[in-house]
């Protein structure tokens, strides 16, 4: 489609840009940020299936490994299927990212700590629980 | 630049502004009028706070899983448990999915029909396969006797994998809905608003899956 034709089209239906009818070079410009998703996605995951497997790598790094891969992938995702960019028209989407990102922080980490104390306290012998009492 | 060029000039590369966000500007009958994002903007905005509010009540799920992992009330654990080859397929049904739901997505904005129905079916078809082979896990699970009552651990497990599969249940729902939508009315803005409402839960969808294969298998299996 021309641009010509654009202003009849917007005056009928109010579209927007984005909303309008891409032309070649932007399908394939959608199709190779899909296929590098893919790619990159597909990699990261076999990775994360390696190294859970391995022995090659010191053990104890192994849950580390695969938390900063799983954080690489969703990267992925949401830059390259989610379309989460740093572009002005994306500021609040960002902002609401940001802002989720931190209550799944607040609320798995703070769960995993209150209840690992409360683990620990409750492994304390009889009479020192009672002695925590007032 | 001054704030009146900034409402009013209007540069070749964008002209429709989109992005600028310019405040309030003085209209001639002396009100403030506001410049607003496009509707498919302010629809995928909207969306997205649903997800993140998803993906928090996910996040209770994983808490609950993480504190209970351990409490296996000498039952089996993941280490016992877990086929991670059943759970590499379930990834690679899912990750591919996510890239046809992408070519669909272009299909839709394109009015390209063989992208949009092939993208969507292909998409189906992954779908279920994940469906398919999840259930054949959990049916395999119960069979051994290590079903969500055996104990805390396997409640959680259940709880979190089975609240995914349910959203890839609605998704599929959802994805039938939208190829009979855009069948019987065309691609109208507004059918192509929930097209995009739905890729973008079918993406959040496979990123829920990452956490999940890491945290709740691949974690799980070397404990």
């Amino acid at each position: 489609m021309s641009h010509a034709d654009q202003p009849e089209r917007l005056h009928e239906t109010d579209i927007s840009p984005g909303d309008d009818r891409p032309d070649r070079s932007e399908i394939a410009h959608g199709l190779i940020g899909y296929a590098v998703g893919l790619a990159l996605a597909v990699l990261l995951s076999i990775v994360s299936f390696f190294v859970a497997g391995t022995n090659l790598v010191w053990q104890p790094s192994i849950p580390i490994a695969l938390f900063v891969l799983a954080v690489a992938q969703i990267g992925v995702h949401l830059v390259f299927f989610v379309h989460i960019t740093t572009g002005p028209d994306n500021t609040n989407n960002v902002m609401a990212l940001a802002f989720g990102v931190l209550i799944v922080f607040l609320v798995i980490a703070g769960s995993l700590w209150i209840m690992s104390q409360l683990n620990a306290n409750m492994a304390l012998p009889m009479n020192q629980l009672m002695q925590m009492q007032p | 630049m001054s704030g009146a060029q900034a409402g009013t000039g209007v540069s070749p590369a964008d002209p429709y502004r989109i992005g600028h966000y310019v405040g309030f500007r003085q209209g001639t009958a002396g009100h403030a009028a506001r410049e607003l994002a496009s509707k498919r903007v302010i629809v995928g905005y909207g969306f997205w706070i649903f997800l993140l509010s998803d993906i928090v009540m996910f996040s209770t799920f994983f808490a609950s899983f993480g504190v209970l992992s351990g409490q296996t009330a000498g039952g089996p654990s993941g280490k016992d448990l877990f086929n991670l080859t059943n759970v590499a397929i379930e990834t690679a049904c899912l990750l591919f999915s996510s890239f046809t739901c992408g070519i669909a997505s272009i299909g839709a904005r394109t009015h390209d029909n063989l992208m949009y129905y092939g993208g969507m079916a292909v998409t189906f078809v992954f779908g279920a396969s994940f469906l398919y082979f999840e259930m054949h896990e959990f049916v395999d699970l119960i069979l051994q006797g290590a079903g969500p009552e055996r104990s805390a651990f396997l409640s959680a497990f259940f709880t979190v994998v089975g609240c995914h599969g349910l959203h890839v249940t609605l998704g599929l729902m959802w994805l039938l809905t939208m190829v009979a939508q855009v069948f019987s009315k065309g691609y109208r803005p507004d059918i192509l608003r929930r097209v995009l409402c739905f890729s973008l839960f079918w993406h959040t969808l496979d990123i829920i899956w990452v956490a999940l294969f890491t945290i709740v298998y691949l974690m799980g299996a070397g404990q």
